[in-house]
């Protein structure tokens, strides 16, 4: 038997959480002012503040996140289209699944971030190079998470199906796939990480907007507020991507005990 | 028509045979005449596990095998209602099965079996993972639904009161490899009540009977099971 744990109290977390948040971002703060921390290295948390406000008021901070943001949700969407596709056929399909599987696991071997200079160099600065960035992230991450999640299924179900006369097609679309997104869901809240890294490194090696445009600017002329600015913003970027996937999974998945 | 004998014996593989789930090795299974290529048609399978897809609720669960069937609309409706309610489950058809109990999801599966209407059931230990007065119910409601429907029933089990009480023959199996040791007739009339036919001297005497075949299996296969190495 689970010994049955007492309910945590979550405003008594949450106040815990914010506590701390503040101390730290006092500390840092009052290090900063009294000369503890080198405020070029480490910059503080007003100056952050200020260079966010300041890049709003210069409309900054709108063109760089629909820019960024659109890069990532392109190339998730595209990643996690071609992973899943690519995780169900060879999943499915024996054949294809011999064929292909060590392949991918080859590809998946080659760290991504070093293909970013060739990218920028086959698709331009423009927003392509920076959405098949993503997509190469992205793509590897669905792809197992679908391949494992349909190889996961368990026979009796498929046995099932097939002798009330499915087709393979049947098998795919009633099991296999349904099997298969409880996996596949847990795999986008990392994926949107990922796509977030790929858009933004692509943006680091060649950009002319976007928040890693936005901070390699600041770096190169060595304004670490606008760096930690830009590292806030892509922070909130990813918690309300996370937060909506989130939603999402629960929408679609309805046939689970809410615990899990 | 039951099936016992010793486990790992090959009951379970007959029926996967039977159903063209598997392929055999050598020899060849004919169903009606026609041997057996591919999943063989009008054919229903009850597993001992449970098959029931945990994304569908009930009456979709329910539903699917008239669906890949090409049955739809109105008529699908009607039978997918009929068949829900024979099982005694009306009103949760919009659960998902994690939702219900063990004996609930055999109903559901069941329904799911009977509804395209297949004139073979196979079925493999299906009420085993069931407590025992669950599974006197489902025994009850089993015979309740099949009687009169003229189906042939090929029923795997290693419990022979369960095999006795629901068929009209009875095939004891030996320790692999799998040959046929001994075939019953049940004579005991028919409707049945599983409660009470138990009870009956008839029963008792081929119980006896059949336990003396199946223990010698029973133990050749325990012997070969514990002197493995």
């Amino acid at each position: 038997m689970r010994e049955q744990l007492r309910p945590l109290n979550a405003w008594v977390v949450l106040g815990t959480q914010l506590a701390l948040t503040v101390l730290a971002l006092a500390l840092w703060e009052w290090g900063g002012r009294a000369g503890w921390v080198d405020r070029v290295f480490f910059s503080k948390p007003t100056d952050i503040g200020l260079q966010i406000g300041d890049w709003w008021r210069h409309g900054y901070i709108v063109e760089d996140v629909v820019a960024t943001m659109s890069e990532t949700i392109a190339g998730l969407i595209a990643g996690s289209f071609v992973g899943i596709v690519l995780g169900v056929l060879l999943a499915s399909n024996r054949f294809l699944g011999a064929v292909f599987e060590p392949l991918l696991v080859l590809l998946n071997s080659i760290p991504r971030i070093t293909l970013v200079p060739l990218f920028i160099l086959w698709f331009g600065f423009s927003f392509s190079s920076k959405l098949v960035s993503a997509m190469a992230l992205v793509l590897f991450v669905v792809f197992f998470a679908t391949y494992a999640g349909i190889k996961d299924v368990d026979p009796t179900l498929v046995a099932n199906v097939r002798v009330m006369g499915a087709t393979r097609l049947d098998i795919v679309r009633h099991v296999l796939v349904p099997s298969a997104l409880s996996w596949i869901f847990s795999s986008l809240r990392s994926a949107v990480g990922f796509a977030l890294i790929g858009a933004v490194v692509a943006e680091y090696f060649g950009a002319n907007v976007g928040v890693g445009y936005r901070i390699v600017n600041s770096e190169a002329s060595y304004n670490t507020a606008g760096v930690f600015a830009g590292l806030v913003i892509l922070m909130v970027l990813v918690v309300l991507v996370d937060t909506f996937i989130r939603w999402l999974q629960r929408r679609l998945i309805v046939w689970k005990p809410a615990s899990l | 028509m039951a099936l016992v004998g010793p486990s790992g014996c090959g009951k379970s593989t007959t029926l996967a045979l039977v159903s063209g789930l598997d392929r055999s090795s050598s020899g060849s299974v004919s169903v009606r005449g026609t041997p057996v290529d591919g999943i063989t048609p009008g054919l229903g399978f009850l597993f001992q596990r449970d098959a029931l897809l945990p994304w569908k609720t009930v009456a979709d669960n329910v539903a699917l095998p008239l669906q890949l069937r090409g049955v739809k609309g109105d008529e699908a409706r009607r039978r997918v209602d009929e068949w829900v309610g024979r099982v005694g489950l009306r009103g949760f058809e919009a659960s998902f099965p994690y939702q219900l109990s063990g004996g609930m999801r055999k109903r559901v599966a069941l329904a799911q079996t009977l509804v395209y209407d297949p004139e073979i059931l196979l079925m493999d230990e299906p009420f085993s993972a069931l407590d025992v007065q669950t599974r006197n119910l489902m025994e009850a409601e089993l015979l309740e639904l099949w009687q009169g429907s003229g189906k042939t029933v090929i029923f795997v089990t290693h419990d022979l009161e369960e095999a006795i009480a629901l068929a009209d023959e009875v095939i004891v199996m030996t320790a692999g490899p799998a040959r046929v040791k001994a075939r019953y007739e049940v004579t005991l009339p028919r409707p049945r009540d599983i409660e009470q036919v138990r009870f009956d001297p008839r029963f008792t005497e081929l119980y006896s009977r059949m336990w003396n075949d199946l223990r010698d299996e029973v133990l050749k296969s325990y012997a070969r099971a514990t002197t493995a190495p």
